[in-house]
């Protein structure tokens, strides 16, 4: 029980034995650094937090200051118990409500734990994606250089980039940080994927409607195996008209397919160090067949 | 404890019904029962937020007094009709008796979903709706009938203040009801009530209102509260008596009451 406990960093509450320790703390506006319950810190006993409520604010402020416990910042540590209620549940709350991100998210986070390892493989061995690995490049409007991208030529994977989150309307920094992948290698692994998703859009041509959403989540099914994605794909199309759903069963899902299996492994490429490159060229040494001519 | 209950405020009344599977619905049902308030109470329902209590409050004296004018139209039968129509009108204006209830809160959010609520279900006489903190009310001594606070004391910083305010704001004769989390001591119930707290309410909090944090901040609350012996000992030492509690559940919730004398 301890055992599993500390590795899990969940309260050590069973059977009503200790108390959950940590005072509480308010409720996040955006990115959190205090996870839950720091891995190696004993319990202090029910007595005492009750005698002393006072000192809420002032444990809080000492734990920050001594920097972020678990294993990256905003980790919230979950049973497996926990990862398989969190897993249904949010793939519930993804089909009934569409427009909820952090579930598909969540999802992505609590059913990645085959497809994730297998990922981070073969990034370590590819040498460009072991670089990606050991530099983790993060695209973030920060980090990014717009005016520099803009002003590149068109048909270059940096002015089409720039071009595609213009026209959605759209940003790289509304991906949400990973929370419940325990390992720190492989959160930044879902983080990469989830930024390189607006990459996909503008390689794969398809804007951020419904349709060209799930076309991008076919191609990403076979590409990563994630069950997300798998789940993403064959759940998405419900929402579709019936005019839409048969473009989409005969050119679009088949062609998404025949690219995601011939195109190399997508993480495998430091996308950041190509923005001059042609999408066409891009295309070509990833593997992606040119996409077909369809309005979407 | 603000920040908590500001993201925690619009999905609140939903959790509730997810996490108790409605049940805590009941709870309130009984803590009204056991107020049994007369039509003409004053109720002062603090960290009332989205207005369960209050709600309950108006239809139970609703009901009550319309069975009073049932009971006064049964002894006018020898009245003429001018007389009853007359003392219709005079009852009518006043279906609630006089009777009002207070809500306050410390979360300008909590007060605003309670306000629709109300707007929404249509209730709108005798509520009024304060902005206020537990530990330093806005009222003066001795004006109200009954004080309520329930499921809000556990996040109350510092809880004999609370206590005191609420002797204070009492009138002589009035009534304190706490409904509030407490210990289970059957070690049965206490394993899978503590599974069910640590592993699922999280869980629930994410996927609902996407915001783990402020639940496991919920379930950490709840085992920091004093049981109930000694809570009642601390209501006593704000000066109530008779005090005492009732397990309801087993102790997953209590209801404590003391009176001012």
């Amino acid at each position: 029980m301890l055992r599993r406990a500390a590795r899990a960093g969940v309260p050590l509450l069973r059977g009503g034995l200790g108390s959950p320790g940590t005072c509480p703390f308010p409720g996040p506006a955006g990115p959190v650094l205090l996870p839950l319950l720091p891995a190696g810190r004993a319990c202090p006993s029910r007595a005492e937090p009750r005698a002393r409520p006072g000192h809420g604010g002032g444990e809080e402020e000492e734990e920050e200051a001594e920097g972020r416990y678990g294993p990256y910042p905003g980790h919230i540590a979950t049973s497996p118990l926990q990862k398989a209620l969190l897993a249904a549940g949010s793939a519930v709350m993804a089909l009934c409500d569409p427009y909820r991100h952090d579930m598909v998210a969540v999802l992505g986070e609590t059913t990645g734990c085959f497809a994730l390892p297998n990922l981070r493989d073969k990034m370590k061995h590819h040498p460009e994606g072991y670089r990606i690995l050991q530099e983790r490049p993060r695209i973030r409007l920060s980090t990014l250089d717009m005016a520099r991208l803009r002003g590149l030529p068109d048909g270059t994977l940096g002015r089409e980039y720039v071009r595609f989150l213009e026209d959605n309307k759209v940003s790289p920094d509304t991906r949400m940080p990973p929370k419940f992948v325990d390992d720190e290698e492989l959160a930044y692994v879902i983080q990469r994927y989830r930024e390189v998703h607006d990459l996909m859009h503008t390689l794969l041509g398809m804007p951020t409607n419904m349709l060209g959403e799930v076309v991008v989540k076919w191609f990403e099914a076979v590409q990563t195996g994630l069950p997300m994605c798998v789940l993403g794909a064959a759940f998405g199309p419900v929402r579709l008209s019936a005019r839409k759903l048969r473009v989409l069963a005969t050119d679009l899902v088949p062609w998404a397919i025949r690219s995601g299996r011939n195109a190399s492994c997508i993480l495998n490429v430091y996308y950041e160090q190509r923005w001059e490159q042609p999408v066409e060229s891009l295309r070509e040494e990833i593997g992606i067949f040119p996409p077909p001519a369809i309005r979407v | 404890v603000y920040h908590v209950f500001e993201s925690v405020a619009k999905k609140y009344d939903v959790m509730n019904d997810s996490m108790s599977l409605g049940v805590h619905r009941v709870w309130k049902d009984i803590l009204m029962h056991k107020m049994n308030p007369f039509p003409g109470t004053l109720l002062l329902d603090v960290a009332g937020g989205t207005g369960d209590i209050a709600f309950r409050f108006i239809n139970y004296v609703r009901s009550v007094r319309e069975r009073q004018l049932q009971q006064k139209l049964k002894h006018h039968q020898n009245l003429s009709w001018q007389e009853i129509s007359e003392s219709y009108q005079e009852d009518k204006s006043k279906s609630l008796g006089d009777s009002q209830v207070v809500v306050c809160d410390i979360n300008k959010e909590m007060l605003k979903v309670g306000k629709q609520k109300a707007q929404h279900l249509g209730y709108s006489e005798g509520l009024s709706w304060v902005l206020g903190n537990a530990e330093e009310l806005p009222f003066d001594d001795d004006k109200f009938d009954v004080y309520t606070i329930a499921f809000g004391i556990r996040n109350v910083t510092r809880i004999d203040l609370a206590l005191e305010e609420a002797y204070r704001v009492l009138k002589p004769g009035g009534r304190f009801l706490c409904l509030e989390f407490s210990h289970v001591s059957n070690p049965v119930l206490s394993r899978l009530y503590d599974l069910y707290s640590f592993q699922v309410i999280p869980v629930l909090g994410e996927v609902i209102a996407g915001d783990w944090k402020s639940y496991q901040y919920l379930v950490e609350s709840i085992r920091r509260f004093p049981p109930q012996e000694e809570f009642k000992a601390m209501i006593e030492d704000a000066g109530f008596f008779k005090v005492d509690y009732q397990n309801l559940n087993s102790g997953i919730v209590a209801i404590h009451s003391g009176f001012k004398l």
